[in-house]
């Protein structure tokens, strides 16, 4: 990295300089460590940066805005209904006169509840099953792989919808739905680790010295392949988002008077021409969110894997 | 390669037949039936509907019957609307989706193409950047958002095109905006990244020394090898169009299946939900194998390894 000597402006630009063997083995910076790396690597990427600082600001005013907030999202008040947004509602009122600034924040909690509670749920089911499939490999490999790329062929949306019928419309509908195929691309992406990461050194030394097979998989090599977990996580909020936005808006998901994002959205494209607040807000902090949790994800896989970078 | 093929219809084929099964369990497991209604019919006419519909017979030979039927391509009479075969309906429908689903993908990918293109050629200069704004807000804004969007701005404020309807050419311009945004993102992306990579390759360089000129390069060369990821893509564009049609057409008050499919699940109408999953599954599955066979054909690599296709 640095130069050992300062090259100085001498009379004869083209001698060359004098070589110094004592320092060429000097450590000239600490060596950093993996994580560190991308830290370093996430921290210079003012998108990602920027995703990551919205998140904060968004997950912030949905937990505390409602507190503090004199409105809530579901009281009527039918002398104020439709007003345009001013000083007392900043985000203006709905046919109903509840309060939109309320409901939108109401509703972030909603679209972030659904996005992390999926995510999750799919990493746990996802680290097992692929963690599993990956390690045993073969048989176990071959059988699992299988019945992942059956469900997997499944059309998603038709399973949501079809459990959708089946059970009642509500938040939990949602979630399960989602994840019945939701976490077959963590398990897929789990198994690639485990399969790179079982033959190293480690992996062995840890079986030598008389591990079980589920110490070695969730001790030691999950723990190494967290970075793509990670993104993988992050990516598959925004989609799990989108999707309860999409439910909620086709009537097929959370249902009146609690506010998502997606239920506001149908509600104000119907009075779009008179009232477009009611349309606009919904709208802008649904897609910063996505916008958000996308740009994150993309910083964060780079973060990890610089090769990859697009 | 015969048994790669085998193999992915044989899956095909399986992950069908599971996913009719579990729709037929699942329609049957919903309490409540759509015959009931709020009027108070005698034991005898509830009896006699019962009959017509062939729900009297045991659960397993009424599936049976489901899968003959179906065999036969017959997907069965809608209950809601009366003496109405679901075949009819589908068909009656299908053909606005269709239109507007083929418009969407064309323009997918020819404009996703031409910016990603644009993006690589231009890399890291003003119209680079200029496609990646482009590209992040097609990937952040929703069709939800996007679809009102264009129409408050469009139809509403500027009557540029109508509102709703798919009535002459233009009604498309705006559905297919708002079905194409994430696509056209996505494989700008994608062409975007396989371009730099192929125009940084050995046999450019050698295209370039021997003095072939710059547009012959990206015709002949790089384009072809950088179009490998958006092949792939091809089958789940299509599966995302279709999803994707289900808001737009409801938006855009299309009559297509995607607002009878959205319809039929409001209404419990069984056999309608039934023969609109069944159909809809077959496009899809269809058009992933398909995608997967032309990867194949295009990347003798992929031959050898039974394993699913990167998405």
């Amino acid at each position: 990295m640095a130069d050992l000597e300062t090259p100085r402006a001498t009379a004869d630009p083209f001698a060359p300089l004098q070589r110094d063997p004592s320092g060429a083995e000097r450590i000239q910076r600490r060596s950093r460590t993996a994580w560190q790396d991308v830290r370093y690597r996430l921290t210079t990427n003012k998108l990602a940066m920027t995703g990551f600082w919205l998140l904060i600001l968004l997950v912030l005013m949905a937990f505390f805005a409602p507190l503090v907030w004199p409105f809530d999202h579901y009281t009527n008040d039918l002398q104020l209904n439709n007003q345009p947004p001013d000083s007392t509602h900043w985000f203006g009122t709905d046919d109903l006169g509840r309060d939109l600034f309320a409901r939108t924040w109401k509703g972030a909690q909603i679209s972030l509840f659904v996005g992390v509670a999926a995510a999750l749920i799919d990493l746990v089911i996802g680290i097992v099953y692929g963690g599993i499939m990956g390690y045993y490999g073969g048989k176990v490999d071959e059988v699992m792989n299988r019945f992942a790329e059956i469900l997997y062929s499944i059309p998603y949306l038709l399973v949501v919808i079809l459990l959708l019928v089946f059970m009642e419309p509500s938040l939990t509908t949602i979630i399960v739905a989602m994840s019945i195929t939701g976490w077959i691309n963590m398990a897929w992406i789990v198994r690639g680790q485990m399969m790179q990461l079982k033959n190293q050194e480690f992996a062995l030394a840890s079986k030598a010295l008389g591990a079980s097979s589920m110490r070695i998989i969730f001790r030691h090599l999950v723990p190494n392949a967290m970075g793509p977990i990670l993104v993988t996580l992050t990516l598959s909020v925004p989609s799990a988002i989108f999707t309860e936005a999409f439910l909620s808006f086709l009537g097929l998901g959370v249902q009146s008077p609690v506010a998502s994002w997606g239920t506001m959205i149908n509600d104000g494209v119907q009075s779009m021409s008179i009232y477009p607040w009611r349309l606009f807000f919904p709208a802008l902090f649904l897609s910063l969110t996505i916008f958000a949790f996308n740009v994150f994800g993309d910083g964060l896989r780079d973060a990890f894997d610089p090769k990859l970078k697009k | 390669m015969v048994r790669y093929v085998l193999n992915k219809f044989l899956f095909m084929l399986l992950s069908l037949f599971i996913l009719i099964t579990a729709t037929f369990v699942l329609m049957n497991a919903v309490p409540g039936s759509p015959l009931q209604s709020e009027k108070a019919t005698s034991p005898q006419i509830q009896k006699n509907l019962e009959a017509h519909y062939g729900l009297d017979k045991p659960l397993i030979v009424q599936y049976g019957i489901y899968l003959k039927k179906l065999a036969q391509f017959d997907l069965g009479i809608s209950m809601k609307k009366k003496f109405q075969s679901v075949n009819k309906l589908i068909a009656g429908s299908f053909d606005n989706s269709l239109k507007l689903g083929l418009v969407s993908v064309a323009t997918s990918v020819l404009a996703g193409c031409a910016l990603g293109i644009i993006a690589a050629l231009y890399h890291r200069k003003f119209l680079d950047n200029a496609a990646l704004v482009v590209s992040v807000i097609g990937l952040a804004v929703p069709s939800v958002v996007m679809a009102p969007l264009l129409q408050y701005v469009f139809a509403v404020k500027i009557r540029a095109f109508e509102v709703a309807g798919l009535n002459g050419p233009m009604d498309y311009v705006l559905p297919t905006i708002a079905l194409s945004a994430a696509p056209i993102a996505f494989i700008a992306r994608l062409i975007r990244s396989s371009m730099l990579e192929v125009l940084n390759s050995d046999f450019i360089k050698t295209a370039k020394a021997k003095g072939l000129a710059g547009h012959m390069i990206v015709w002949r060369h790089a384009l072809r090898n950088s179009m490998l990821p958006v092949v792939t893509y091809l089958g789940y564009l299509i599966a995302n169009v279709i999803t994707g049609s289900v808001v737009i057409e409801q938006i855009f008050a299309i009559p297509g299946i995607g607002k009878f499919f959205v319809q039929s699940v409001l209404d419990r109408d069984y056999p309608f939900i039934m023969g609109i999953t069944i159909f809809y599954a077959i496009l899809l599955m269809a058009s992933r194998f398909l995608s997967d066979l032309a990867y194949a054909l295009v990347d003798p690599r992929l031959r050898l390894q039974t394993g699913r296709v990167a998405k």
